[in-house]
């Protein structure tokens, strides 16, 4: 099943709100409300650049209650493939958009007894939401948020005036980091804690995490991946008896897309597991760049995500 | 279009039965004139008007007894009805998209006015007249999803999502095809599936998992499940398998027509928006061989998925005692002429 079905959106508001962020506001344009959603969700937005449909996931950051308007926040990132530049480029108070229904793959646990919340950068966005769910449901939580520097660092006294003292931030540029393992070191049982940032600082956070002894399943982390570019390769579908070439700047899900060929999908960031296709052979290496399967499914290499891995090599097979 | 409530019973003296519109309208589970479990899921889009499909909540001639029939059955065992206390947000969904439903699709017989959360609910065919607030479960007799569920056709049952599991944390259930909510509750999608024969070793519960996990605000999805229960009786729980096991024990060839009944679950997934938790109705849907035997199609059909169902499947619905007798009653329907594919009458 495909995420066909869009809603559209016009830009209502955009706020630069820190040196490369901006943040947008969007209202319904086609009559219907929008639904409400619950903490930690994101929605895939499209965008129509001149040569291609370019699709990314958002994480909303508006209080969930609030269906009159969502608000996503974007990171303007140099030499990425398109999306957080269209956004920042060529949207603009009035511009329409097509939006997915909400999704979450990052919820709050709703059993634990308290949430830690770790942000870096951008990262702090799905936390936004998810603070206001927490809030009004009386949850004990804390946000330890690491940025770059105050200039960087999106919404970081807008958080202090809403939330106090439950919010703890920690400026690079001042030498500060996110105390993790002491945070992670003295915490009572029945804490979840929760990351979301640079590929770097998840990695660091689950490790410790793990390292201090956390049980895996109070540990939660999102990233969405943008498809990483590589050289062109040929992709043949098995079911459908087709054969079209990956760009080296495209994903399979986008080569196959392009040549109108339908194939599941969701998230487009290698967290939802949706896209998941077998591979008949591999003429190459498969690059997992997804965090859905586990490392023996990646090691195995009889399924890959196909919006965000690809092969280095001339040629994979696909049940498709 | 107004509907003609029923006044009947669906235990004792078993007063139910069809009319002819509704036995045009059953959801006939069968599409082929062979059985196998699969992960029959489709989205539940708007079906055909007059059909069980119409509306995402449907509401027939058997509604007011239904609902009469639940009110019996959560006065003798409160514990029908129970919800974790993590699951408050998840139950207003719930009330939201059966009100919503209802007074949309039933303008005549329901009425919802929204004005912030001061709500107003007018259900006419059971009279009540109901002023609230949303989100205040204080200012309604009964918590959201018991207050809804006991004016909505169907058993709900509502799942919380963390861990990559489904885990079943609320449901109201009176109408089952004997499985006990005070027994599943709390447990996760593969322990509550456990007894299913076959289906494990096919992986179909792993898929139907991962599926659901995925399912989006707006994009119900519905598929249809069956058995077959002696006498009209909603109430075919575990809890109550003393009054109704013996049943079985009662068919003769003389009274298949009247006694046994095909009993199918339109079961509905809905992802609720606030709680990201997930709504499952099981609506159940029940019909006399006497009646079914009215669509010539379904006549020829349904002996020919009996016979060939295999034991282990007709074991665990519990159709062993009287499977045979009911195919040979059956047989005198089937004139042996194909059956053209699809579920509906020809």
């Amino acid at each position: 099943m495909t995420a066909s079905f869009l809603r559209r959106v016009r830009v209502a508001e955009v706020e630069p709100v820190a040196s490369r962020i901006k943040r947008f506001r969007l209202v319904s344009a086609d009559g219907e409300p929008l639904s409400e959603f619950s903490g930690g969700s994101h929605v895939t937005v499209c965008m129509q650049a001149p040569d291609r449909l370019i699709r990314n996931p958002y994480s909303l950051m508006s209080c969930p209650s609030d269906t009159s308007s969502y608000q996503i926040g974007v990171l303007k990132v140099p030499d990425s493939r398109g999306g957080s530049e269209f956004m920042h480029e060529n949207v603009s108070i009035g511009t329409e958009l097509e939006i997915s229904e909400p999704l979450n793959l990052f919820p709050p646990a709703k059993l634990a007894r308290k949430h830690i919340l770790v942000a870096g950068g951008i990262g702090i966005t799905p936390f936004m939401s998810m603070m206001s769910e927490l809030e009004s449901v009386g949850a004990d939580f804390e946000l330890h948020y690491g940025v770059r520097s105050l200039a960087e660092g999106a919404f970081c006294k807008l958080l202090e005036t809403r939330y106090g003292p439950r919010v703890h931030l920690y400026f690079q540029d001042k030498g500060q980091l996110v105390p993790l393992e002491q945070v992670l070191a003295s915490q009572p049982l029945g804490t979840h804690v929760y990351v979301c940032g640079p590929k770097p600082m998840i990695d660091w956070a689950l490790r410790s995490a793990t390292l201090a002894g956390w049980p895996d399943e109070n540990i939660h982390s999102e990233q969405f991946t943008a498809p990483p570019i590589g050289k062109p390769f040929v992709a043949r579908l098995v079911r459908t008896g087709r054969e079209v070439t990956v760009g080296g700047h495209q994903s399979i899900l986008e080569a196959l897309e392009q040549n109108g060929i339908d194939a599941p999908f969701l998230c487009r960031g290698g967290a939802c597991g949706q896209c998941e296709t077998a591979v008949t052979s591999c003429d190459g290496f498969i690059e997992h760049n997804d965090h859905y399967l586990t490392e023996a499914e990646k090691a195995d290499g009889r399924k890959i995500m196909i919006c965000v891995s690809r092969i280095s090599g001339d040629a994979i097979t696909l049940d498709l | 279009m107004v509907l003609a409530f029923k006044n009947e019973t669906f235990r004792d003296d078993f007063t139910f039965s069809n009319s002819p519109e509704s036995i045009r309208r059953f959801p006939f589970p069968f599409h082929e004139d062979k059985y196998m479990y699969a992960v029959n899921i489709e989205p539940h889009v708007p079906g055909p008007k007059g059909t069980v499909y119409e509306f995402p909540i449907d509401i027939d001639e058997h509604y007011v007894a239904e609902m009469r029939d639940r009110e019996i059955v959560l006065a003798a065992d409160p514990g029908r009805c129970q919800a974790l206390p993590h699951m408050m947000t998840a139950q207003w969904d719930m009330l939201e998209l059966l009100m919503t439903s209802m007074a949309r699709d039933y303008p005549e017989h329901f009425s919802l006015t929204q004005d912030g959360d001061h709500w107003h609910w007018i259900n006419r065919p059971l009279g009540i007249d109901q002023k609230f607030t949303f989100g205040d479960h204080t200012t309604l007799p009964y918590e959201p999803m018991e207050y809804i569920g006991r004016q909505c056709q169907g058993d709900f049952s509502i799942q919380d999502q963390r861990d990559g599991q489904l885990w079943m944390d609320a449901g109201i259930i009176t109408t089952q095809a004997d499985w006990s909510l005070d027994f599943d509750i709390g447990m996760n999608f593969f322990e509550w599936h456990g007894p299913v024969p076959l289906a494990h070793e096919a992986g179909v519960f792993e898929r139907a998992l991962k599926f659901l996990l995925n399912l989006q605000v707006g994009r119900p999805v519905r598929r249809l499940n069956w058995t077959m229960t002696i006498n009209p009786r909603l109430d075919t729980s575990p809890e109550n398998y003393h009054k109704w096991g013996i049943d079985r024990t009662t068919v003769t060839p003389e009274n298949v027509g009247d006694k046994v009944h095909l009993r199918v679950e339109l079961q509905g997934l809905w992802r609720l928006p606030r709680s990201n938790a997930i709504l499952f109705s099981i609506r159940c849907y029940l019909i006399k061989m006497k009646e079914l035997v009215t669509i010539p199609k379904w006549g020829r059909r349904l002996p020919r998925v009996l016979e060939t169902l295999p034991p282990e499947i007709a074991d665990y619905k519990g159709l062993t005692r009287y499977r045979q007798m009911t195919i040979d009653w059956l047989k005198k329907y089937d004139d042996g002429a194909p059956t053209s594919p699809g579920f509906g009458p020809d």
